[in-house]
């Protein structure tokens, strides 16, 4: 009989040093999910350096792929923020490539038999990795909308052409809508990889207990086996759509930025 | 136990477990020990990954597709332009081909007119000598007709005269000859 056992859903979020480190007392150390940011980052640094070895005219194969990026992600900064939103354009790339590939890259399978510190895991299935992303979001728009606007980046909460009655009204939901898009950034895309590798673990789980389980029961494990597939692949689409909706909702929010006077 | 009430027995303990495990160690997420080094790291990664991206891998890519677009559109512009050559070069073909059809047809023309004079003058000269032939040949007619009728008036004087003579032993005088003659005729 196989030795299987089903891990609880919740382990794989688990953070373990593998090399511990410090920094004035506080604690840097590199941990798995320290590990997986660098693999994400290397992957992404791989492929570009390869495309752009021997940038041509003509490109190949690698080139092409990572021009269809490149045009996928300049279109849309292009279409939401306007010719303005050429200085956000790495800022928003970097974004949606390091997002997709860590969402990615959190969808391979764990080595079996590896320790915990080097199953796959998901970097941005941690809340304070997707707020941060968020905050620096923010922190842009915010910078760059009084930069651009002066005191008129207040005009985005009292947008013009109301009756004066509304104002009391629209200005407190404004303001509260804007603080709040920081933590729905956030979250949106934390709660959606949390979500997805907890059903995925959780399907994995019935197939492990299934099997072990005494005589027929075996057969039954197909069914969690084949929502485990499909739900694989559900992933792997959110997996790609969250990257996306972070970098156009990061777009819409410059936009904002870019255009509060004019509202 | 039947099949199914084991399946769900199982399939159950599984969750429950899940769910203990979950319980007891609390979410990961909310651990607040593991968050400078996860802030520090994406910083780090994060940060050279902008580093890089900004300042070498896309104006790179994006320098190739400029350079791409801008030859694109030299190469269209060049086609233009000689689409431009070419169709300059069929209206210069065109014009001159309608010239020398104009050409061909003046000559056609100025041959014909002269070739018509030509015959004109030859017919002309034709008919003044044949109407100057027929003219003759009338004259000779009319005289070679008097002639004729003046032998015949002769023949019938004389044989008016012997005749007379036989009967009446008298030679008549040549008028009363005339004279009988012209009243006979009339």
């Amino acid at each position: 009989m196989m030795n299987l056992r089903a891990a609880g859903p919740m382990e794989q979020f688990e953070i373990s040093p593998i090399v511990p480190l410090s920094l004035g007392g506080i604690d840097i150390s590199l941990t798995n999910s320290a590990l997986w940011m660098l693999i994400a980052t290397s992957v992404i640094m791989f492929f570009f350096f390869l495309a752009t070895r021997r940038a041509s005219l003509i490109p190949g194969r690698v080139q092409s792929a990572a021009e269809v990026v490149y045009e996928f992600v300049a279109d849309l900064v292009r279409d939401t923020i306007g010719s303005e939103g050429r200085k956000f354009f790495p800022y928003v790339f970097t974004l949606f490539i390091f997002i997709l590939a860590a969402n990615l890259l959190g969808l391979l399978p764990s080595i079996p038999g590896a320790p915990h510190e080097f199953h796959t895991f998901t970097t941005t299935s941690h809340l304070i990795v997707t707020l941060a992303l968020a905050m620096v979001t923010i922190t842009i728009v915010v910078v760059y909308g009084f930069m651009k606007n002066g005191l008129k980046f207040f005009k985005l909460f009292a947008p013009s052409g109301l009756p004066i009655y509304m104002y009391p009204l629209i200005v407190p939901i404004e303001v509260i809508s804007f603080l709040s898009r920081p933590i729905s950034l956030a979250v949106r895309l934390f709660a959606n990889m949390f979500a997805g590798h907890i059903i995925l673990k959780l399907f994995a789980g019935f197939v492990v207990s299934l099997l072990a389980a005494e005589g027929v029961i075996k057969i039954f494990g197909i069914a969690p086996f084949l929502g485990a597939v499909a739900v694989t692949a559900l992933e792997f689409l959110v997996a790609a759509l969250q990257a996306y909706v972070f970098a156009v909702l990061t777009c819409i929010y410059l936009a904002d930025a870019a255009h509060a006077a004019d509202h | 136990m039947s099949v199914f009430a084991n399946l769900i027995v199982t399939a159950a303990a599984g969750a429950a477990e899940a769910h203990e495990e979950a319980a007891s160690a609390g979410l990961p997420q909310l651990d607040p020990t593991s968050w400078p080094s996860q802030l520090f790291w994406l910083t780090l990664t994060f940060g050279v990954l902008y580093w890089l991206m900004a300042g070498k891998f896309l104006p790179s890519l994006g320098g190739a597709i400029e350079e791409r677009r801008d030859r694109i559109a030299d190469d269209l512009d060049q086609a233009a332009e000689f689409k431009r050559q070419a169709e300059d070069a069929e209206a210069a073909y065109n014009k001159a081909l309608a010239d020398a059809r104009a050409k061909a047809g003046a000559i056609a023309a100025d041959t014909r007119a002269e070739m018509d004079k030509e015959i004109a003058a030859l017919q002309a000269e034709t008919d003044a000598a044949l109407d100057q032939q027929l003219g003759a040949a009338e004259a000779r007619i009319t005289a070679m007709k008097a002639d004729a009728s003046a032998k015949v008036r002769e023949a019938a004087a004389e044989t008016t005269r012997a005749v007379v003579e036989t009967l009446i032993d008298e030679a008549p005088t040549d008028d009363a000859v005339a004279k009988a003659i012209a009243a006979v005729r009339a």
